[in-house]
């Protein structure tokens, strides 16, 4: 079956495609803190935006979650679990920091 | 793109009909919630180390007790483990050999085996520093969150196992297929995870 074959070489590309991106930006992420390219405020904003384009790498490469009709429904869960986190995190950061501050 | 793509998340297989699709759909959907929920819990650790960080009362710091090279050589085996696992999936959706399947399945498991040995080290290392989960609310947050994604990934490791035996009892049917799709996005999500830990805990707590 050369369609089933061309299919699974497609697919192997595409893990083979995500496996390489995840691999230069961990190499970025990590690099960028052992040579300390930059102030250690720049080098944390570089590795958080390294790690977030990442993540999507992941969701796009390896659970083929994309902007698709079909896949509408698994991308609105990971956009609102992304809001519930978003805010309950930002919210535990900012009360607690505040309170902690508040102390001094 | 062929009509089954996109369906659910995770690679998609050609079903011979209808039913078998839906069936498919919905059973990876729930875990897919599953999943999601357990993003939430972790994302809740991250906040509570975030809060933790400075609280150190005069014990090891993070600076202190993280190493760069470990971090980086599990990071790379978790990846590597992640694409093994995809290669396993497209040997079982394009009907290959058997005993293809069983050995992606069995080197991503060998993987995540290292991964927790590696781990576990790591960990040793830190108690041998004083670093106990005792010493500190940091020290505290940090063993709440690291061990629980290795918890995971030997949850992982041990239904890897499972999978197998599955694969070689029961054969490839219906029912052992969608087993391993779900195994899949669990192996996939542990993944994502560790990019949180490694880009939070290990690197922000070894930039200068």
């Amino acid at each position: 079956m050369t369609t089933a074959n061309g299919e699974a070489a497609r697919e192997t590309r595409t893990y083979a495609i995500g496996y390489l991106l995840a691999l230069l930006l961990t190499g970025a992420a990590f690099g960028a803190v052992y040579w300390q390219v930059a102030s250690a405020a720049t080098v944390f904003g570089l590795v958080l935006g390294l790690g977030l384009v990442q993540m999507i790498v992941h969701f796009r490469f390896f659970l083929h979650i994309t902007l698709g009709k079909s896949s509408r429904a698994d991308l609105q869960l990971i956009l609102f679990s992304t809001l519930i986190i978003v805010l309950m995190v930002s919210g535990t950061l900012v009360i607690l920091f505040n309170l902690h501050h508040r102390m001094m | 793109m062929s009509a089954v793509e996109g369906i659910h998340p995770g690679l998609n297989l050609a079903h011979p009909h209808a039913e078998a699709q839906a069936e498919t759909e919905t059973a990876l959907f729930g875990f897919w919630v599953f999943l999601m929920s357990d993003a939430v819990i972790f994302a809740l650790l991250f906040a509570t180390y975030g809060v933790m960080l400075h609280a150190t009362v005069g014990g090891p710091t993070p600076s202190g007790v993280y190493e760069i090279g470990p971090a980086l050589l599990e990071t790379v085996i978790l990846l590597t483990s992640s694409f093994t696992f995809g290669l396993a999936s497209i040997a079982m959706k394009h009907g290959a050999p058997r005993r293809r399947l069983l050995g992606w399945l069995g080197v991503t498991l060998a993987l995540g085996l290292a991964f927790l040995v590696l781990e576990v080290r790591d960990f040793l290392t830190m108690f041998a520093q004083g670093a106990t989960p005792m010493r500190s609310g940091y020290l505290s947050s940090f063993f709440a969150l690291v061990p629980l994604h290795g918890l995971h990934v030997a949850a992982g490791c041990l239904w890897l196992a499972v999978m197998m035996v599955q694969v070689v009892v029961f054969g490839i049917d219906e029912r052992v297929r969608i087993n391993v799709l779900r195994l899949g996005l669990f192996w996939h999500f542990l993944d994502i995870v560790w990019i949180g830990l490694f880009s939070v805990v290990y690197l922000q707590g070894l930039i200068r």
